[in-house]
């Protein structure tokens, strides 16, 4: 997946969660729920976003590095990278 | 025969628009079905009926705005006699009524289709003078986010709306209203107390680790829990005071506040929370949410929350006094989670700590059985593997 192609599917991801959310407004390095107002419930929500888009499944002790658009995209990213090899996905 | 009318969907409804009915003359009812939706200050609301029978006429036209209370349709109980007017059993043999009334023509409703969407969508679809019925929605389950308001407002093709409906003030005057009334007639008691939640939150972590995205639990299911639970045991809290009465409730119904972005709040019911498992509660909280977000709630779920809990928390905040929802007697307010010494078997330790706080109608209850509940929910959240 290319970068932008990851990132229109967090962004996708999250104006799902939150259909009020100016895409264009977003700010990389601010954490979503400083600018966004996410409640736990929301950051749940997308991460069910992306399990779906992406079949990614974030531990919630890695919550933390989903914190921002750009560690997001950071992290997610390697998990992609990390699991690309392996061949398909694993079966759920 | 008995009247459906325009039901008072919480304390601060004055009024609400009939937007589509969902039956027909001649159809079955059951209770529970939704027969209506009902646009108001707090979005489209799907509205129930309460009786099994037959809908024998409709009143009250789609696009019609009316005051609670208005008789909106007739409806044919079942196995009731046909339409008469009279008591029964003062009629001598009567013609065969007509089982099915020819239904009036239903006029094309200027709004016949609820468009969901999103309180910040309708906003600025107010603002540019667009129509939502217009705009092709691309959020949950097809409603129409904010984008699409802008996009459409981009477009020459957006039409100005007819009637334009400031929703965020509605809801304002709604909210101050009740919340105005709430402090003049309810002597409010308050009570706070600090609960050590590690094991909770422990358990939690231990509990989401394993299962996927999808399943994941929140704290705020096991606050849920833990407070119909307390309920049970405290159950002066859980109900109403009406006519000078405490009503108790009739099922535990936690209403559970939850702020729109665009601004306002709803509290709607999670029902029977008590005797739900924390699956269950969670799956009907994320419902709950996506739908108040999204604005198609539906009537019992903001009819009958038999208590209000506000989890301030969310938003950073220690602790919280909330204000109790009339006609209601209790509010449970909850804080955010925060590391903090706490002496426990003679040493002390960082834990983590939230602080529990009620808000309860004295005419209702005592300080001593506020605090008794307090004490329970810090009990339950202590064995959260037994909520």
């Amino acid at each position: 997946m290319t970068p932008d192609a990851l990132k229109q599917t967090v962004l996708d991801a999250l104006v799902g969660v939150a259909p009020e959310i100016d895409r264009a407004q977003i700010r990389p390095d601010v954490p979503f729920r400083d600018q966004l107002d996410l409640d736990s419930m929301d950051m749940l929500n997308f991460m069910i976003a992306l399990h779906k888009a992406l079949q990614v499944d974030v531990p919630e002790s890695d919550y933390r590095q989903m914190a921002t658009l750009a560690s997001c995209l950071a992290y997610l990213a390697g998990k992609l990278a990390a699991k690309t090899p392996a061949g398909p996905d694993r079966p759920r | 025969m008995s009247e459906f009318r325009m039901p008072v969907l919480g304390a601060d409804m004055e009024a609400g628009t009939l937007v589509e009915w969902r039956r027909q003359p001649g159809e079955t009812v059951t209770r529970g079905d939704i027969i209506a939706v009902v646009d108001t200050d707090k979005g489209a609301i799907e509205i129930e009926v309460f009786e099994d029978g037959v809908v024998d006429r409709l009143v009250v036209q789609p696009g019609t705005k009316v005051p609670v209370g208005t008789v909106l349709a007739v409806i044919r109980s079942a196995g009731g006699p046909a339409p008469a007017g009279v008591p029964a059993a003062a009629v001598a043999p009567a013609p065969p009524a007509p089982v099915v009334r020819p239904a009036p023509p239903v006029p094309a409703a200027p709004a016949a289709a609820v468009t969901p969407a999103s309180p910040a969508a309708r906003r600025r679809a107010r603002e540019l003078g667009i129509d939502l019925a217009g705009v092709r929605g691309t959020g949950p389950g097809g409603a129409v986010t904010l984008d699409d308001v802008v996009l459409a407002g981009a477009s020459p093709a957006g039409e100005p709306a007819a009637a334009p409906v400031d929703r965020a003030d509605g809801m304002r005057r709604a909210i101050a209203a009740a919340m105005a009334r709430s402090k003049r007639e309810i002597p409010h008691y308050y009570l706070a107390t600090p609960i050590d939640v590690r094991g909770a939150t422990a358990w939690l972590a231990d509990e989401n680790a394993r299962r996927d995205v999808p399943d994941r639990l929140l704290l705020a299911v096991l606050l849920i829990k833990a407070v119909a639970l307390g309920l049970r045991q405290v159950p002066e809290l859980n109900g109403f005071w009406t006519d000078g009465a405490f009503v108790p409730g009739r099922g535990i119904h936690v209403g559970t506040a939850i702020s729109l972005r665009g601004g306002g709040l709803v509290a709607p019911a999670l029902h029977e929370a008590d005797g739900k498992s924390l699956d269950v509660l969670m799956r009907e909280l994320r419902d709950v949410v996506q739908r108040a977000r999204t604005g198609t709630l539906r009537s019992s779920e903001l009819a009958d929350p038999t208590v209000t809990i506000s989890n301030l928390g969310e938003q950073g905040v220690d602790e919280a006094f909330g204000i109790i929802y009339p006609p209601q007697v209790a509010l449970v307010s909850v804080g955010r989670v925060v590391d903090r010494p706490w002496a426990a078997d003679g040493r002390i330790e960082v834990r983590p700590v939230l602080t529990a706080s009620l808000s309860a109608d004295h005419r209702a209850s005592d300080g001593h059985r506020g605090g008794l509940f307090l004490a329970a929910i810090d009990r339950l959240l202590q064995k959260p593997e037994t909520l």
